[in-house]
């Protein structure tokens, strides 16, 4: 079997001098990386992140809301040192939010600035491609991505947000790297940038977006992994109060809910504790604080009653 | 294929000794739905058993095949992994060197201290003792897996890791905390159970073999009219997503069908921008009408399940239609609508509906004609040129008169009349199903035995 290097294949492809180096040496190092800025990986995290930089492949992440899809786009553009980019997708984005556009003030002003009584055909031709130029392009965060000579992290937030039609415009920039703009030509990216791409999934997406990217789903945390984001994201906390919120967010979740806590509220609940000065949760504290936790009146009440016991809601 | 071939090249970028991270490969390069990932994960263990392997690159030289395609296809069953495990421990029976009460103690030991190995070697024990596996039986494994944790007292463990547990204060939250701990450490158990035996399978019958033998539909096609009870919850599940989905498409598709008039104040404000010439015409946002829906489901029997999914579904996206009005029958007729209205909840409301509707009106067996006739009689002015009216049932009518003009005079005057029949079309008009006399007057006839036809179906309608 010959060696394949995805990274220098796409190198040559983009004309660049030399082949930019991997930003990871292994999953471990993702994993220590990422916990260097607060970010706890599992294993299927790492691996995925890992393989994304060494095939030079997008990656897709799907998964509830609040699991920490977005975190991991700015933890892996702190742990590389790398800037981050960010597109966020809403229903009606479109090519001049999220590619370029042409600054069409600037070209006014620049026609009516030029514009000589006697103007000629020859005068009209050179202004044509004057205003076509550059100077008159506003780039957008894909442009951007691309046209960064240092390494960024591009992070297109809830892609499922956007239209289908829309999700057309990507996928020259996921599989190739390029941006071409009819009239300037086709801009090409001067480094491999990483990209992450979340989907909160309220739609399936695209075959052809599918295709491009590698697949992560990011569920609910474990126990345990989520007793060790609480400890490392909530200073001061102890280990036993960690593991008891822990413990109560999975229960709660299992419960049928409109809408689960996530692990940010879980977060917030715990640092709420932590300054209320609490080592253990007894049935008041969580029946005073739930609130925190879930967001729909019925679900408090739900929660109360499954799990303390109660008929009616103190908070 | 592109995914075949970016497993196949992943494949060259990472430590292919790492059966995690391979996993974590192939499942990141083949599998682009997170409801697919169970499937996947059964089909890797069933290729890649957990065992000794004398030669590794034989384990990979089909590597790319074991998403869930490879199930159907067949292949990509490496032959360097028979065999060659420890000996099988088949049989089952007396065999084992542990007690009945040893094995209980060591399994409540391994549970007590969460010790993932020693709840694997427990696992072995338990399948050796009690799975009674029989060499070359065509089977998936669930009858083995019934077997030993019938065997295994369950209940027992699970009250003695509660009370365990327990700190014995009177504080709910911590007693809930303490069942939910030994509810996931069962689950645990049951898992590291059900991995063994399938390992074993693998190791008795070669992997594409049992392939053949575990291979599940997804929940969104399975079979609505013959699920059972562990299907029936993973439809439940599935169908909140399902709905979810649905409704959030019909939002998008509703405001980008067409545009509203002119809207004169952004118009003016963005030819500002060129001077003053309104080169950008702005619309205002569309408000078209949404359609009225009646359903009439048939409750009785077979068909309940189907209805009580159509409900829910019908239900959950009611923000899409005008009106939403539900009615359920027997041999009698009942209105259903007001027990959604008090609820945000809709399955709430569908598990009502078996206490509360008044639908026997004789014998308690189907009768479609009774009931459209009494639905006419009743209800006919509600229906007018926006009503789409929705009969969902397999119109086995059990030797009644079918009153098949009722449906016409129904058609005639509502905007459309569809019938939804979850039995398979080569069934219809077998027996005592008369659809053929109903069929006629509706506009459309549709088979739905799934939870995607289903959704299909709705959001055509809306």
């Amino acid at each position: 079997m010959s060696a394949i290097d995805p990274r220098k294949e796409l190198a040559d492809r983009l004309g660049l001098d030399e082949v930019p180096p991997p930003r990871f040496t292994s999953t471990t190092d993702v994993v220590s990386r990422l916990r260097e800025n607060d970010y706890l990986s599992d294993e299927s995290i790492a691996s995925v992140t890992f393989l994304a930089d060494r095939l030079a492949k997008p990656v897709l992440v799907e998964g509830p809301a609040g699991t920490g899809k977005t975190a991991l786009a700015k933890a892996v553009a702190d742990a590389t040192g790398a800037r981050l980019i960010r597109l966020q997708c809403y229903e009606g984005l479109d090519e001049s939010k999220a590619l370029y556009e042409w600054n069409y003030r600037k070209q006014l002003l620049r026609i009516q600035a030029g514009r000589p009584d006697d103007s000629t055909a020859e005068d009209w031709h050179a202004l044509e491609e004057d205003i076509f130029a550059e100077e008159f392009l506003l780039t957008r965060p894909l442009l951007e991505a691309i046209r960064a000579k240092e390494p960024v992290v591009l992070l297109i937030d809830e892609i499922d947000r956007v239209e289908l039609e829309t999700e057309a415009l990507l996928l020259e920039i996921l599989s190739e790297y390029q941006v071409s703009i009819p009239e300037l030509g086709t801009v090409r990216a001067t480094q491999i940038p990483m990209v992450f791409l979340t989907s909160n999934n309220t739609r399936e997406l695209s075959e052809a977006l599918k295709r491009r990217c590698l697949y992560l789903y990011v569920g609910y945390p474990d126990v345990e992994r989520e007793r060790d984001i609480i400890i490392s994201r909530v200073p001061g906390i102890s280990t036993t109060l960690a593991e008891q919120i822990a413990r109560v967010v999975r229960s709660l979740r299992t419960l049928d809910l409109k809408k689960a806590p996530s692990v940010s509220e879980t977060l917030d609940w715990a640092r709420t504790l932590v300054v209320l000065g609490r080592e253990e949760i007894g049935d008041e504290d969580a029946a005073a604080t739930l609130h925190i936790l879930l967001k729909y009146q019925a679900d408090i009440e739900k929660a109360t009653k499954e799990l303390l016991g109660k008929g009616k809601s103190l908070a | 294929m592109s995914e075949h071939v970016d497993a196949g090249r992943a494949m060259t970028v990472i430590d292919m000794s790492d059966r995690a991270m391979v996993k974590a490969t192939l499942s990141a390069t083949l599998v682009k739905d997170g409801d697919h990932l169970p499937v996947f994960n059964t089909a890797f263990d069933v290729f890649f058993a957990n065992r000794h392997v004398d030669d590794p690159d034989a384990l990979f030289e089909s590597g790319d095949d074991a998403d869930e395609d490879a199930q159907r296809d067949g292949k990509g069953a490496p032959t360097g992994m028979k065999g060659a495990g420890r000996p099988m421990g088949m049989g089952g029976g007396a065999n084992s060197s542990l007690s009945a009460e040893e094995l209980a103690e060591m399994l409540f030991r391994a549970l007590l201290n969460n010790d993932n190995n020693a709840l694997r070697q427990a696992a072995q024990e338990a399948v050796t003792r009690y799975a009674g596996m029989e060499p070359g039986r065509p089977v998936g494994g669930t009858y083995y897996l019934y077997r030993t944790l019938r065997n295994l007292d369950l209940d027992g463990l699970y009250d003695k890791l509660v009370m365990e547990n327990a700190t014995g204060e009177d504080d709910h939250l911590a007693e809930r905390l303490a069942r939910d701990e030994a509810q996931s450490r069962i689950e645990a158990l049951k898992a590291a159970i059900e991995q063994e035996i399938r390992e074993r399978l693998v190791e008795d019958r070669g992997a594409e073999a049992l392939a053949k033998s575990v291979r599940k539909p997804l929940p969104e096609d399975l079979d609505v009219m013959h699920a059972n009870r562990d299907e029936m919850a993973q439809l439940e599940r599935a169908l909140r997503p399902l709905s979810r989905k649905l409704a959030v498409r019909l939002a998008r598709k509703r405001r980008h069908k067409r545009r509203g008039p002119v809207d004169l104040r952004h118009t003016v404000r963005k030819s500002l921008s060129t001077g003053g010439v309104p080169i950008d015409l702005r619309f205002k946002p569309p408000r078209p009408a949404k359609p009225e829906i009646i359903v009439i489901a048939d409750i009785s029997g077979s068909v309940a399940s189907f209805a009580r999914f159509t409900l829910l579904l019908v239900h959950a996206i009611s923000s899409q239609f005008s009106k939403v009005r539900s009615f359920v029958f027997v041999d009698g007729l009942d209105e259903v609508t007001r027990l959604f209205e008090h609820t945000d909840d809709p399955a709430e409301a569908v598990a009502r509906i078996n206490a509360e509707a008044d639908v026997i009106a004789f014998d308690g067996h189907s009768d479609y004609g009774r009931a459209l006739q009494s639905f006419h009689e009743r209800f006919a002015g509600e229906v007018n040129k926006r009503t789409a009216v929705l009969i969902l049932g397999d119109a086995r009518n059990n030797y009644h008169q079918a009153h098949a003009e009722v449906v016409a005079e129904l058609r005639y005057r509502a905007k459309a009349v569809y019938w939804l029949n979850p039995e398979p079309q080569s069934y219809w008009n077998s027996g005592d199903s008369i659809i053929s006399q109903y069929a006629p007057f509706c506009d459309r006839v549709i088979e739905c035995r799934t939870l995607r036809q289903l959704e299909a179906f709705v959001g055509d309608l809306a």
